[in-house]
């Protein structure tokens, strides 16, 4: 286990996730990619934490993120309830107003 | 008193201006100004006459000038007098005949509304005429010149309320001013050539120099000559003298026979100097056409005044042509004589007219015995046109055949100048006694005017008594002399046309004479040419070897010429007035039947050889046509470019505004357009698709990963 | 290998991205939320061999316990249960993958190659230590994430209210017209 090989994975876990981000039509399945690019940032901030400094200033950002994240999809939720609520779908598709 | 002389003419303006001004409200309309001013000049010139009387020297020569205008140092003009025996004489004329012609139209013009204008213009021309008389440069005499020919119209178109008298003075100035551009072009050509000088000497001096000659003289001298064709009436401008006739009588008396006219020939006289041998050809030509053709109309005319206008042009043509063969004193001589014996004539028409009520000669007859003064005078004056010896104008004229002849015999080529100046003494003996007869003998033809008829008022009278008496010739040379002091006063001037003093070499004289100026010149000029250089070679010293010879040979062809000239003019002269006593008193040819037998020449000279009529179709219908075509062009070619400048600018203007809305317009709207286009193209871009912006932010980033990585 | 800590990593890191694969791939997204959660699994072990100890356990607690189960919330409440086949095939895959196959190269590139400083890793309970740093030296971060989680609360809580007048619900009142 070295430094390069977890920021491997977590190179792999960041391109899954954007990968869903950006092919899956359904918007919670658009988060649940966010999801593992977030968890992809975390592993970054804690393997370099742990093998460049003793600092555990890596840890306390993954710490953050967490909350945020838990924070994030929360809201997303309830954004992605409203939605469903208004138009009777939650796929990405469907939401583009702001389309010029 | 020459001292004085500049003072002369002053005197007649003073008087002009005074009359014009405030002439109404003078006693008798200021006519005693105008009077005594001109008789204040005469008293003065007979000073000066006597004076240089009694310096009794052919040279005399008073001359003062004094700088007037200054160009620079290029040019100078002068302002002066001159005083020597032509001018003189002049003056005693101009002023003698002036006073004279004053006294006479405070009777004849009584009562008229214009009185004291016609006073203030009787002035006016005086003095015009007594400054051209003293004038010392070219530039004076044409200031002068045209004075003259100004106060001419004032007088002649005093009458202006009558359509013929205000067409006759704009004839007269229309005529004068034709002539003056040839005065004018001589004196520019002389102004150009002598170095910027006009003063009489100066200019003497420099053609004496070679500044002028050859052809260019010519034209100068012939171009000079021009403003005496117009101002003498010389053909072809002769048209106007027998139309100015509209004038009142005095005005006629003064203007036409004694001053104006003669100034033609006193500028003649005055410039003598500068004629070559073919500038004198011409004029005397000139004076030739001119005495034959007048005394042919004179023949026919009805009416007095016409007959004597007509003999005015005529005896006109005999001084120019006395000056052209040469007879300088024959021809300043006849001027003299013809102004006396001339002016008497016209106040004596006057005096007639203003008794008969009628110019026409066929109302007219026995007038003899009615107005016993005026025919007495009349008589006297017709006697010495005629040419009768005892009177002056035998004296003159006889002057002039002589010179004609002795030119004639010295270039046979020119002999027709004699023989038809002679003829025409004939004639014109011949139709002034014609005149006398059908006037003052015979029987009355309106016994109603005839019988109206009387005696003029002496204020009329004594004016033709002064001149009569003057008509004499014992007055210019005593009878027991051969040469009268005037012959010896006036002397012909040495010319300066020529450098060397070619000697008179017997028939080729004149062109020995023109050869040897191109010689010495050395300029060859179209008469020479060629030939300069032969006989110029053969002249030379074949003429100094027979100078003295030349000398005595000319004195005898002189005296000759003087001697046939003398006879045959005599013979001529009585062989006219006993033809008119012959067709017109005895009756032994009828006039009626001769006109009739010849109804075409007849009509040919009573309409004055068409002259006119000749006039009115070309120069005048040619000026005509000129001016429609300039008003054609100007309205259609000048009006055309300018309308066509002006569609121009609409055009260009409607370009611009086409150009602006197109071009201009079209880019802006092009450009919205095509930011719109692209706009529209860009906008799809924002799909709203959350999906493509990840991918496309996805991709950026990779690329410059890439880029950076690598 | 070098002994069974390396083994067991091996294992939670294959799990780990094997999951995130499925859930990128697997068209039910019931599916895809059962990967999500091993793939969950799979961090926090992955954080335990990083001596992440109290991170580790963060995360199961958090995001299994609560971020897949709101996931699975929002899953069933938007989407019609009698609509079985909650399918959701995707759009451009091809370039997708594409890219993300080669942000992964590069990625991977850059973290073989980069020679990093790396000190002897200590292992040791991070508890203690995290707590006394939020209290000390990242107490205000510390603030200003409970400020944003009421934000949050009040967010979601009122997006969530049931609308007014909204045609799809029965409870209208008629009353009021």
């Amino acid at each position: 286990m070295t430094l390069d090989k977890l920021l491997v994975v977590a190179a792999a876990l960041f391109c899954c996730g954007l990968y869903t981000v950006m092919t899956r039509r359904n918007a919670v399945a658009v988060l649940m990619g966010v999801e593992l690019i977030l968890n992809a940032a975390n592993i970054n901030f804690v393997a370099f934490s742990h093998f460049l400094s003793r600092v555990m200033g890596g840890q306390i950002f993954a710490v953050f993120v967490i909350v945020l994240a838990a924070a994030e999809a929360a809201v997303a939720l309830a954004i992605f309830l409203r939605m469903f609520a208004t138009t009777g779908t939650v796929e990405v598709d469907a939401a583009d107003e702001l389309k010029g | 008193m020459i001292r004085y002389a500049y003072i002369i003419p002053l005197l007649p303006l003073a008087s002009f201006f005074i009359n014009i001004a405030v002439g109404k409200r003078l006693p008798r309309k200021g006519d005693w100004l105008s009077l005594a001013t001109i008789l204040a000049g005469l008293v003065m010139s007979i000073g000066i006459f006597l004076e240089v009387f009694r310096a009794y020297d052919p040279n005399f020569k008073y001359h003062v000038v004094a700088p007037w205008l200054t160009v620079g140092d290029r040019f100078v003009l002068n302002v002066g007098i001159l005083v020597d025996n032509v001018t003189a004489v002049m003056l005693l004329v101009v002023t003698g005949v002036s006073t004279l012609v004053h006294l006479f139209s405070i009777g004849y013009m009584h009562g008229d509304p214009r009185y004291n204008r016609f006073f203030a213009y009787l002035s006016i021309f005086s003095f015009s005429m007594l400054g051209l008389v003293l004038a010392e440069s070219f530039f004076f005499i044409y200031v002068f010149w045209e004075l003259v020919g100004l106060s001419s119209y004032l007088l002649i178109g005093f009458w202006f309320e009558k359509k013929s008298a205000a067409d006759a003075c704009k004839k007269a100035f229309i005529a004068n001013r034709v002539g003056d551009f040839g005065f004018l072009i001589g004196t520019l050509i002389i102004f150009a050539t002598c170095g910027g000088v006009l003063g009489y000497d100066q200019v003497f001096q420099a053609i004496g120099e070679g500044k002028l000659s050859g052809t260019l003289l010519t034209i100068a001298g012939i171009g000079i000559f021009c403003g005496a064709i117009g101002k003498s009436a010389q053909f072809p401008l002769h048209v106007w003298l027998p139309d100015a006739m509209e004038g009142p009588t005095p005005v006629s008396a003064l203007i036409h026979a004694a001053t104006m006219v003669a100034a033609g020939v006193y500028l003649v006289g005055r410039v003598y100097p500068i004629f070559t041998p073919d500038a004198f050809l011409f004029i005397a030509y000139i004076g030739f056409i001119t005495l034959f053709i007048a005394a042919t109309i004179a023949l026919t005319q009805n009416d007095i005044k016409k007959v004597l206008a007509y003999s005015t042009i005529s005896q006109l043509g005999f001084m120019i042509m006395g000056l052209g063969v040469g007879g300088f004193t024959a021809g300043l001589a006849h001027l003299t004589t013809h102004a006396a014996f001339k002016a008497c004539l016209f106040l004596g028409s006057g005096s007639v007219i203003h008794a008969v009520h009628s110019q026409d000669l066929r109302e007219m007859g026995a007038l003899r015995k009615k107005m016993p003064i005026t025919f007495v005078t009349f008589l006297i004056a017709t006697l010495a046109i005629a040419g009768v010896p005892g009177f002056s104008g035998f004296f003159s004229k006889d002057m002039i055949l002589a010179a004609a002849l002795e030119f004639g015999m010295k270039n046979p080529q020119h002999y027709i100048l004699f023989f038809g100046a002679l003829f025409t003494a004939g004639m014109t003996a011949f139709y002034m006694f014609r005149l006398v007869i059908m006037a003052f003998f015979g029987e009355a033809k309106d016994h109603h005017k005839y019988d109206h008829a009387h005696e003029s008022p002496p204020n009329m009278w004594v004016p033709l008594v002064v001149l009569a008496i003057l008509s004499f010739s014992f007055w210019f040379k005593s009878p027991f002399v051969e040469k009268g002091w005037f012959q010896a006063l006036i002397a012909k001037p040495a010319t300066v046309a020529n450098v060397a003093k070619a000697p008179a070499a017997p028939a080729s004289m004149e062109h020995a004479a023109v050869l040897t100026a191109d010689a010495s010149h050395g300029s060859a000029s179209a008469e020479g040419g060629g030939h300069a250089a032969v006989p110029a070679a053969h002249g030379e010293p074949a003429a100094v070897a027979t100078h003295a010879e030349a000398g005595d040979h000319d004195a005898h062809i002189a005296h000759t010429a003087h001697s046939y000239a003398m006879y045959s003019s005599v013979a001529v002269g009585t062989l006219g007035i006993f033809l008119a006593f012959v067709v017109y008193s005895f009756g032994w040819i009828d006039p009626a039947r001769v006109a009739n037998s010849v109804k075409p020449l007849y009509n040919f000279l009573l309409n004055k050889w068409y002259f006119d009529e000749l006039y009115d179709k070309t120069v005048i219908g040619g000026s005509i046509a000129f001016a429609k075509f300039l008003a054609w062009f100007d309205l259609h070619v000048v009006d055309g470019l300018v309308n066509l400048a002006a569609q121009l600018g609409v055009f260009v203007s409607f370009l611009v505004g086409k150009f602006d809305d197109y071009v201009v317009d079209g880019a802006v709207n092009g450009l919205a357009s095509a930011t719109i286009g692209g706009g529209s193209i860009l906008r799809r871009l924002q799909t709203g698709k959350l999906y493509h912006y990840v991918f496309v932010l996805a991709g950026g980033a990779l690329v410059i990963f890439l880029i950076k990585a690598f | 290998m070098n002994g069974p800590g390396d083994f067991i990593f091996y294992a939670a890191a294959a799990l780990t991205v094997g999951a995130a694969v499925l859930v990128a791939v697997l068209p039910n997204i019931i599916y895809a939320a059962i990967a999500l959660l091993f793939a969950f699994a799979g961090v926090a072990g992955l954080y335990v061999f990083l001596s992440a100890d109290f991170l580790a356990a963060t995360q199961v607690l958090v995001y299994v316990g609560g971020i897949l189960i709101l996931i699975l919330f929002a899953v069933f409440l938007s989407n019609r249960i009698s609509d079985v086949k909650i399918s959701n095939p995707g759009r451009f895959r091809l370039p997708a993958a594409a890219i993300c196959l080669v942000l992964f190269g590069v990625l991977s590139y850059v973290a073989v190659s980069t020679p990093f400083a790396v000190k002897t890793p200590v292992y040791h309970p991070t508890t203690a230590d995290l707590g006394e740093l939020l209290m000390t030296r990242y107490l205000l971060p510390f603030e200003v994430a409970s400020v944003l989680l009421l934000a949050a609360l009040i967010g979601a809580a009122f997006l969530s209210r049931p609308d007014r007048g909204t045609p799809e619900k029965d409870d209208m009142q008629e009353g009021k017209g």
